[in-house]
C-alpha cells in the first residue's frame, strides 16, 4: 500500500536530514534526555551514536539497555507547529564491539566527520539501538505507528 | 509605520501596499476624475496583525490538518468558517486601532463607508473570479468600520478563494490584504460601464439599475444596457430591464425592495446620461492606457466613479472543474425563501404522493413485460428526483450556512458551530424513525417474554399488538436491511430490524441522551436579542428558514430513500422470477426482457475495499492518532464498528463506535447505540454530524482512509473537541 510507503520515505528523510536525537534512558526510573549525533541504518531498523562511558546515559544503558529515540524537524520557529514531522523510536540498545565495529564507525564519520576524534577516542562507546517501533507525529497531531516485525 | 494612508498621500511605490483597488482610486483622484473621500488600510496592516495575534500560524495549522486534495468543498467551507470565526474574535491590537480610528474620524465624521476589499495580487488573477473577496456597503462608526475590515481580511481565507488558491497565488506566508474605506455615495442610479465590449472591440456596454449597484454587482437586480459605438460615442441599442427592485440602503447595510411605481416604467438613465456614463468610461481608459471596467453611480447631477480596474477576459472553464457550481451555491435570503416555498409546498409532497403510489401498485400481478416496463418507469422516477435533489435540495441547504454566518457575526462565539445547536431538535423524518424503533424497543424492554420470544425468533408467539407496531414501522420506514428508506428484504435473513431492538431493549433508551431543549431557549434569546427593531424581525425568519433548511438536509434523504426502495422493489420481484424459472426448468419462458432489464441496472452501492496490509520490508503499519475536523463535542471510547456495507449495520452493538465511509440519513437508526461517531466524508453539516449532535455524541468527520485504518473491534477514542481519533491503548 502507498501509505506504507509514504511513512517509510518521511521517516528516512528525516533520519538523513536531521543530524541530532534526543536518546531517553532511566535511572532507577527517573527518566534521563540526551542529545546524540546520530546515524541511521539504511532499512531503517537501526539507529548509532556514540557517547563517552562515563557519561550518566551510557551507565543507565548499562543497566537497563531499553531506550527512546526522539528524531524531529523542528527549527524553533512558530511555523514547527503546522510543518515539523516528529518521530519517537523504542527499542534496545547494545555496545557495538568487534569486527563490526569498524564498518559501522566509518558510516557514522561520513555523516559526522567533525566528531572523528571524539568517536575514535577509547573512552567512547559506539551504540546500536534496534528499533522496535516508530511512532511519527505529523500536521501538528496526526500519529502513524511502524512496528518493525523482528 | 503608516497603518492607514489617505487617497491623496498614495504613491506609485504604495502600490503593493494599498492593492489594486486602493491604487486607482488613487491615481483617479489625482487625475481629476470625481471620487469620494477615500483611505486605505495597508497591507502590511494585515500583516502586522496576523503575526501578533498568532493568527499567521492559527490560519496554517487550520490549513494543514489535511491535503487540500483531499477536502470536499464543504470541508473548505468549513476551514474558512473557522478562520473567520478567528478574526472576528481576535480584536486589532491597541496601538494600531487606534491610529485607524483615528485617521477614519477625521476623514468621514460619522458619514457611513464602504469597506472594500484590495488585493495587493490586483487585479487580472483576482477580478476573473468574481465574488472571492468580500465587501460591505453602508458602515458608520469607527467600531463598526475596524469590525468590518477583520472581516474583509477573513475573506482573504474565503471558500471561494481557498478553491482558487491556485489561480491567485494564496500562499499564507506571503498573501495580505489591503482595504479600501470610501464615503457612501447614495446614488440616485448606478451601474457599470466597460469603455471596450469583451465581445466586440468596437462597442462599448453601459449597464444601470436604481438605486446603489450593489444589486447589480451580485446579480440581485436586472440592469438596463445600452452597447454604444467607440468611435462615434453614439448609442447603437438599449435593452430596458424588468424594472422590479433596488437596493438602498438600511438602518445598517442594505436591503432589497420594491421598485416605486413611477419608476419601473421609466429607464435609470436618459440617452445624454448614457452617453455621459460611456465617455467617462474612455476617458478612464484613456488615463490609464487600457479598457476600463469602471463602477459608478450618479448623485444628483454629479457622476460620481466607485471603482476602476482593467477589463480582463474569462479564461474558459474546463468541464470537470465543479468549483463554479460550489460557489453557485452561495445563495441570497430572497432567493432562498423561494426554493423553501418550492421545496416545502411542492416537492416533498409530491416526492410522498410519488412513493405512495408506487407502493399501492401490487408488483406480482404485472407480467413479465410490464415488469420490465415497470421497472424503467420506477428508474426514470427515482433519476428525475435524483436530479432535483442536485439541483434544488442541495441549494437549499445553504439556508444554514447563511444563519451560520449571521450567528457568528453578531455573538463571536467561541465555537464556529455553535448555531448548529439552535437548528437541532426538528421535527427530523430520521428522528420520527429513531423514536418509533425506541418505542418499539421499549415494548420488548419492559416485556421479558416478548424480549425471550423475539431472541429465540418465535414469531408466532409474539402478541399482536406488537406485531402491528412493527408493521406499521416497515411499512414507514422499512425493515433496515436495506441502504434505503422504506426498503425490505434487502438481505436474505431479513432480521434486522429484530436484531437492533433487542440491543436497544437491553440497553438504556438513548432518547434520554437528547439534549434539554432549555439550552436552546437561552441560546436563541443571546441570538434574537443581539438585533433590534426589522433587524431583529429578519434575524427571526432568516432562523426560520434554517431550521426548516437543516431538517431537510436530513429528511430530502429519506424521502429519496422510499422512491428508490420502491425501484428495487421491483427490481427483487424481477430477480425472484428469473431464479424460479431458470430453477423450474422453463426452458420456453422468455426472459430476457426481465434479465435485460435488470442487469442495465446497477444500484449496488460502492464501498471501499477493506485495508490489506502489503508485505513492505516487515514493517506494519499502524495508525494511532488520526485527524479529522471537530463536528460534536464530547470525548467517548469504545470498540469500533467500520461499517462497510448497509447490512453490517444489524450487527451494531451497544457502546460501539460507528466507523464509517459516508453515513446517510436512511443508516443512522443505530446512532442511538453508537458511543461516537466517526465518518470518511468530511463536513461540519453532513448527515453523521447532524443526527450525533442530537443524540449529544461526540463526532469527527474528514479523515481520509478512516475505514481503512480502524478495524473492526479496535480499541477507538473518539475527541470531538479537537476533532482527533485515538486507535489502541497507551501502552507501548
Amino acid at each position: 500500500m502507498e501509505l506504507t510507503q509514504e511513512i517509510r520515505d518521511r521517516l528516512k528523510d528525516l533520519c538523513t536530514s536531521q543530524k541530532l536525537a534526543v536518546v531517553s534512558t532511566h535511572s532507577g526510573g527517573q527518566p534521563y534526555a540526551s542529545l546524540v549525533a546520530f546515524v541511521a541504518s539504511d532499512d531503517l531498523r537501526h539507529i548509532f551514536f556514540v557517547t563517552a562511558r562515563t557519561t550518566r546515559k551510557f551507565a543507565n544503558l548499562k543497566k537497563d539497555p531499553r531506550v527512546a529515540v526522539l528524531i524531529n524537524s523542528s527549527s524553533n520557529a512558530e511555523s514547527d507547529f503546522h510543518e515539523a514531522v516528529s518521530i519517537t523510536a523504542t527499542g534496545t540498545a547494545e555496545e557495538i564491539k568487534g569486527s563490526e565495529r569498524q564498518g559501522i564507525l566509518k558510516r557514522y564519520l561520513s555523516k559526522h566527520p567533525y566528531l572523528d576524534d571524539f568517536a575514535r577516542s577509547p573512552s567512547c562507546a559506539l551504540i546500536r539501538v534496534a528499533a522496535r517501533s516508530y511512532y511519527m507525529v505529523q500536521n501538528f497531531q496526526k500519529v502513524m505507528e511502524l512496528h518493525v516485525d523482528r | 509605520m503608516n497603518w492607514i494612508l489617505s487617497a491623496e498621500d498614495i504613491n506609485q511605490t504604495d502600490r503593493r501596499r494599498v492593492g489594486g483597488k486602493g491604487y486607482a482610486l488613487a491615481l483617479l483622484k489625482k487625475g481629476g476624475f470625481a471620487v469620494s473621500k477615500t483611505l486605505c488600510v495597508t497591507s502590511e496592516t494585515y500583516q502586522e496583525y496576523v503575526s501578533r495575534t498568532g493568527l499567521r500560524e492559527r490560519i496554517l495549522l487550520e490549513l494543514n490538518r489535511k491535503a487540500f486534495r483531499d477536502m470536499r468543498w464543504e470541508e473548505i467551507w468549513d476551514c474558512a468558517t473557522r478562520i473567520r470565526n478567528m478574526f472576528l474574535r481576535k480584536p486589532i491590537p491597541e496601538e494600531i486601532s487606534a491610529e485607524l480610528k483615528q485617521a477614519i474620524r477625521t476623514i468621514f465624521e460619522d458619514n457611513a463607508v464602504v469597506v472594500r476589499s484590495s488585493s495587493p495580487e490586483e487585479d487580472a488573477a483576482a477580478t476573473s473570479f468574481a465574488g472571492l473577496h468580500e465587501s460591505y456597503v453602508n458602515i458608520r462608526g469607527s467600531d463598526a468600520i475596524l469590525e468590518h475590515i477583520l472581516k474583509v481580511w477573513a475573506s482573504l481565507w474565503s471558500d471561494a478563494a481557498l478553491l482558487y488558491r491556485q489561480e491567485i497565488g494564496l500562499d499564507v506566508k506571503k498573501s495580505a490584504m489591503a482595504v479600501v474605506i470610501q464615503e457612501i455615495v447614495a446614488g440616485d442610479k448606478s451601474g457599470v460601464a466597460f469603455s471596450k465590449s469583451p465581445n466586440d472591440a468596437s462597442q462599448g456596454v453601459v449597464e444601470s439599475v436604481y438605486g446603489l449597484n450593489q444589486g447589480l454587482v451580485d446579480g440581485a437586480v436586472e440592469p438596463d444596457r445600452w452597447i454604444l459605438d467607440r468611435r462615434q460615442k453614439t448609442i447603437i441599442s438599449h435593452t430596458p430591464a424588468e424594472r422590479r427592485h433596488w437596493v438602498v440602503t438600511a438602518a445598517s447595510g442594505v436591503q432589497l425592495e420594491a421598485l416605486p411605481a413611477e419608476l419601473t416604467k421609466l429607464p435609470p438613465l436618459a440617452d445624454t446620461e448614457a452617453r455621459r456614463v460611456f465617455e467617462l468610461s474612455l476617458a478612464a481608459e484613456n488615463y490609464f492606457k487600457s479598457p476600463q471596467d469602471v463602477e459608478w453611480t450618479f448623485c444628483k447631477q454629479d457622476l460620481i466613479v466607485l471603482q476602476s480596474r482593467p477589463i480582463t477576459t474569462l479564461s474558459t472553464q474546463k468541464s470537470d472543474d465543479n468549483r463554479g457550481w460550489y460557489l453557485s451555491l452561495h445563495r441570497s435570503f430572497e432567493n432562498l425563501k423561494l426554493l423553501r416555498q418550492k421545496i416545502e409546498d411542492d416537492l416533498i409532497p409530491a416526492m410522498i404522493r410519488t412513493a405512495d403510489q408506487l407502493m399501492q401498485r401490487d408488483l406480482t400481478k404485472l407480467s413479465d413485460q410490464d415488469l420490465a416496463a415497470e421497472i424503467n418507469r420506477r428508474w426514470e422516477i427515482n433519476q428525475k428526483w435524483t436530479n432535483i435533489y442536485w439541483e434544488e435540495f442541495i441549494p437549499y441547504a445553504h439556508g444554514v450556512r447563511l444563519f451560520g454566518q449571521i450567528y457568528n457575526d453578531a455573538i463571536h462565539p467561541e465555537d464556529p458551530y455553535e448555531f448548529v445547536d439552535l437548528l437541532t431538535h426538528s421535527q427530523m423524518a430520521s428522528l420520527e424513525r429513531n423514536q418509533m424503533l425506541a418505542d418499539l424497543a421499549d415494548r420488548v424492554r419492559s416485556n421479558p417474554s416478548l424480549a425471550k420470544a423475539l431472541s429465540a425468533r418465535q414469531t408466532d408467539e409474539l402478541d399482536s399488538q406488537f406485531v402491528e407496531a412493527v408493521d406499521r414501522f416497515v411499512e414507514k420506514f422499512g425493515d433496515l436491511t436495506c441502504a434505503v428508506t422504506g426498503g425490505t428484504q434487502c438481505e436474505q435473513e431479513s432480521d434486522s430490524l429484530y436484531k437492533i431492538l433487542l440491543e436497544m431493549a437491553a440497553h438504556p433508551s438513548a432518547e434520554d441522551k437528547r439534549k434539554a431543549s432549555r439550552d436552546r431557549d437561552a441560546l436563541q434569546e443571546k441570538f434574537l436579542s443581539s438585533f433590534a427593531g426589522e433587524q431583529k424581525k429578519k434575524a427571526a425568519e432568516i432562523l426560520d428558514l434554517a431550521r426548516s433548511s437543516y431538517r431537510l438536509r436530513d429528511d430530502d434523504n429519506i424521502y429519496l430513500g422510499r422512491i428508490e426502495a420502491q425501484l428495487l422493489a421491483a427490481v427483487r420481484e424481477a430477480r425472484q422470477r428469473i431464479d424460479t424459472y431458470q430453477h423450474q426448468d422453463w426452458h420456453k419462458k422468455d426472459v430476457s426482457d426481465l434479465i435485460r432489464v435488470v442487469e442495465s441496472l446497477d444500484h449496488r452501492r460502492a464501498f471501499q475495499a477493506p485495508y490489506q496490509q502489503e508485505p513492505n520490508g516487515n514493517f506494519v503499519i499502524q495508525a494511532r492518532q488520526l485527524i479529522g475536523q471537530p463536528a460534536g463535542p464530547g470525548l467517548a471510547k469504545g470498540p469500533a464498528r467500520v461499517i462497510t456495507h448497509a447490512a453490517e449495520l444489524a450487527e451494531f452493538k451497544y457502546g460501539e463506535i460507528l466507523i464509517c465511509d459516508a453515513v446517510d440519513p436512511n443508516m443512522t437508526f443505530v446512532v442511538p447505540l453508537a458511543a461516537g461517531v466517526v465518518e470518511r466524508r468530511g463536513g461540519m453539516l453532513i448527515h453523521g454530524a447532524i443526527i450525533a449532535r442530537e443524540y449529544g455524541l461526540p463526532c469527527v468527520t474528514g479523515i481520509p482512509d478512516v475505514t481503512t485504518l480502524i478495524q473492526n473491534g479496535d480499541e477507538v477514542t473518539v475527541d470531538g473537541y479537537l476533532g482527533i481519533v485515538t486507535i489502541g491503548s497507551s501502552d507501548l
